[in-house]
């Protein structure tokens, strides 16, 4: 058996993020873990019976409920006397977080379980083919708010799913990238430092989803973040802590290399808009490498 | 009767995932790494392993070429190559 | 112990005995105090148990399947709505083969809402996979959940298991029960030990994708785990009495069957009207008789056919509908009979005592007179033929 807990030979399509998010999270939180997990891509590639590539014990459930599982879990565990020693981690796509499954996190979060959630973002029901879901971004083209000669795509900005996280009062709300892997590493060993729920958003791009070509996973990512259309930020109980400061880029250099925005390029209104939403990030978390120290 | 559905731990290594490459597949150079780990961590099969420079390489039982690997390398010392050429 | 309990404080105190590691529920009438009680018995320190108050059904039966898939006893207790909106994870702890019990304290369900009694919510759930008992009255309910863990905690089983008791006639109807000890339920119910469970020390991943090629056999496998706890049911009632001294056979129970003519098939509080009856119509020489059904699931079609083969003239009270088709359990009974040699002349089906309406004696009195030759199909016993046309005729003008 390899060394990573996330095993080669699971069915996510070539590039996939969310494959990579995945080992990234669950090497760093190590083997004393047990992982809640909602349907969704990460599920449905990773545990095809009688093949599962998880070294840790795994349960899914349903779409809606890791986080009322993951409770579950961890109360057992402290019955058992073994909360200390084991963690644990609910984890889920953007629907599965922020639509289906908002209630049960909301839940999990208020009666304050000693539980990493982990919320894989990939912006939109990839496993069902590439619906529009609550964490897709502005005008964004998929299967359910598709462009049109009446429609620019997604007519929603996406969810603040970290602030309402932090706004249950938790002790650490993380965003990530996997443009920056080891930060992921860091921020997840963090986070299982701290007693209490905790709460982290990580943006994986879906080369099928987002229509870009498999080898520019790493590079998209890393656009999403340089632009401020991805804030990289750390809450710790409540208070902004920590956040990944930019030279910011055009929103268009992060655009033009995806197909699910290819229609915004001949589109400079629409651009506007977007870089609207980019520059209020930036300047909402001060995300701008401020001059005085470059 | 038997009790529910379950899966061993890292049974998915069963699956063989590397004839899904069509196009192309990395090429380790091992000239001009410096083990900056990028790759193995990047890789999104979990099948790139090296300790120290010059030592890393790809599985070709799991790799589905994606391609990242090449992209990421600092030291460009990782190339795709055609998946039949026989480099 | 006997004492003079309230429905819901006897479960209450006999969940205690069976001491789960952990309980979630959702509050919803009339379950509620059987929560409320066990929250302040845990309060108290008379429990050492984790009680996890949730923001819904959904998430109460998602904590106790994940806490039982962690390898701890676990406990939850519903009604109406709330079974329904856990319906999703009620399918799924059955498919994952998790032995949770849970009390369904019976209520209508909505629409219109209506808090009172009747069996449309357990019985709309009846082919989930769990293990279904109904109770007839206060003791029987507080027994059955000592069965219940034991059926669904051997190793061959490894189901979940559902108590119903009728909402207020039981939860809130207050009889002498006799509470047993703690050492006579540490003798009946050895601790929960999981044949397979979320361990780090042997990692297996429980709910995985399965595909055509394996999902069959899953679910065949869960239908005949309901063959084997037929068979095992009467093994864990013997095992009962012996501790207890109290006899059930857990599948059914006859009342006056034996030279019965007419006999009425029924679940829950009703039965012990029908046998108030029943020892009337006895005095003047009516052969008059009851077949209780107690395990809905597994369906004991075998029993049922031996305590009703002989019989010339039986009706099934159904207390739940099957909108658009036959009453739901005398469906099933009629099942029993059909292309067997010896069957009644005539299985009639009745519907009565539906969002808590009253089933006086004289509903079953009516009802053992209706039971002429001649089949009765559905027929709705105390309806109120003015209503209908006062409130729905109006409507549809």
């Amino acid at each position: 058996m390899s060394k990573t807990l996330f095993n080669s030979g699971h069915t996510a399509c070539a590039g996939c993020g969310q494959s990579l998010a995945a080992r990234l999270v669950i090497d760093a939180a190590g083997p004393n873990t047990i992982v809640a997990n909602n349907t969704g891509c990460l599920e449905v590639f990773s545990t095809k019976y009688p093949e599962t590539s998880w070294g840790v014990p795994f349960i899914h459930s349903l779409f809606e409920n890791c986080a009322a599982v993951a409770s579950g879990v961890e109360s057992a565990l402290k019955y058992l006397g073994k909360a200390d020693s084991i963690n644990v981690i609910a984890q889920a796509g953007d629907g599965g977080t922020a639509d289906i499954g908002l209630q049960a996190l909301s839940g999990m979060l208020e009666r304050g379980h000693n539980i990493l959630y982990v919320c894989y973002d990939n912006e939109a029901y990839m496993n069902t083919g590439i619906q529009r879901s609550g964490l897709t971004p502005f005008d964004s083209n998929t299967t359910t708010s598709p462009i049109g000669v009446k429609s620019t795509g997604n007519i929603r900005p996406k969810k603040p799913m970290p602030e309402i996280a932090n706004a249950h009062g938790i002790p650490y709300v993380a965003t990530a990238s996997v443009a920056f892997p080891q930060d992921i590493q860091r921020k997840v060993k963090k986070a299982l430092s701290i007693k209490g729920p905790k709460y982290m958003q990580i943006h994986v791009p879906c080369p099928l989803g987002w229509r870009h070509e498999t080898n520019l996973t790493i590079a998209v990512a890393k656009l999403a973040v340089e632009t401020g259309l991805y804030p990289l930020i750390e809450y710790e109980n409540g208070i902004l802590a920590a956040k990944r400061q930019i030279t910011p880029k055009p929103v268009e250099e992060y655009l033009k290399t995806q197909g699910r925005f290819k229609h915004l390029l001949k589109n400079p209104d629409e651009i506007k808009k977007v870089q609207e939403i980019a520059d209020n990030n930036i300047k909402k978390y001060g995300l701008k490498v401020s001059e005085a120290t470059n | 009767m038997f009790g529910p559905l379950t899966c061993k731990p890292g049974s998915s290594r069963n699956n063989k995932t590397g004839p899904w490459r069509t196009e192309s597949r990395p090429k380790f150079l091992k000239k001009n790494c410096i083990a900056c780990n990028m790759c193995l961590l990047i890789c999104p099969e979990s099948c790139i392993s090296g300790e120290g420079k010059n030592t890393y390489d790809f599985d070709p039982d799991y790799c589905k070429g994606c391609g990242n690997c090449a992209r990421i390398c600092p030291k460009q010392d990782i190339e795709m190559v055609k998946e039949d050429s026989k480099e | 112990m006997k004492e003079f309990l309230e429905g819901s404080m006897a479960v209450a105190k006999v969940i205690q005995l069976c001491k789960p590691g952990v309980i979630s529920a959702y509050p919803i009438t009339p379950q509620t105090h059987i929560v409320e009680e066990l929250a302040q018995i845990v309060a108290d320190g008379h429990l050492n148990a984790q009680f996890v108050n949730v923001e819904s059904e959904h998430s109460a039966a998602s904590v106790v399947l994940g806490a039982s898939a962690a390898g701890v006893r676990a406990y939850t207790a519903t009604s109406s709505q709330g079974l329904l909106l856990m319906g999703e994870v009620v399918f799924n702890i059955a498919g994952m083969r998790l032995p949770v019990v849970m009390t369904t304290a019976v209520r209508a369900i909505s629409a219109p809402i209506n808090i009172w009694n009747d069996h449309q919510d357990a019985v709309s759930l009846r082919d989930a996979g769990w293990v279904q008992f109904h109770a007839e009255d206060i003791q029987e309910a507080a027994d059955l959940h000592l069965i219940a863990y034991k059926l669904g905690e051997d190793k061959s089983i490894m189901l979940p298991v559902m108590v119903c008791m009728d909402g207020f006639i039981l939860t809130h109807g207050v009889e002498t029960v006799d509470i047993p000890t703690q050492e006579e339920v540490d003798k009946f119910l050895p601790a929960y030990k999981a044949p397979y469970k979320l361990d780090v020390e042997n990692p297996m991943t429980l709910g995985p994708l399965v595909d055509p090629e394996y999902y069959t056999e899953a679910r065949y496998a869960l239908n005949e785990t309901h063959k084997e706890a037929l068979a095992l049911i009467p093994k864990i009632t013997a095992d009962f009495a012996k501790v207890f001294g109290r006899t059930y056979n857990g599948l059914i129970e006859g009342y006056q069957l034996k030279d019965a003519e007419r006999v009425i098939v029924a679940m829950g509080s009703v039965c012990g009207t029908i046998k108030e009856v029943i020892d009337e119509l006895r005095k003047k020489g009516k052969k008059v008789g009851l077949l209780k059904i107690t395990s809905l699931r597994p369906f004991p079609v075998n029993q049922i056919y031996e305590a009703l083969k002989n019989i010339s003239k039986v009706a099934v009270i159904d207390r739940a509908l099957s909108l658009g088709s036959f009453a739901p359990l005398s469906a099933e009974i009629k099942a029993v009979f059909f292309g067997k040699a010896k069957k009644p002349k005539a299985i009639s089906s009745f519907i009565v005592g539906l969002g808590g309406r009253d089933i006086t004696k004289n509903s079953i009195k009516e009802i053992f007179r209706l039971m002429t030759g001649k089949e009765k199909q559905g027929e709705f016993i105390d309806l109120k033929p003015e209503l209908l046309k006062e409130s729905y005729e109006q409507n549809t003008l």
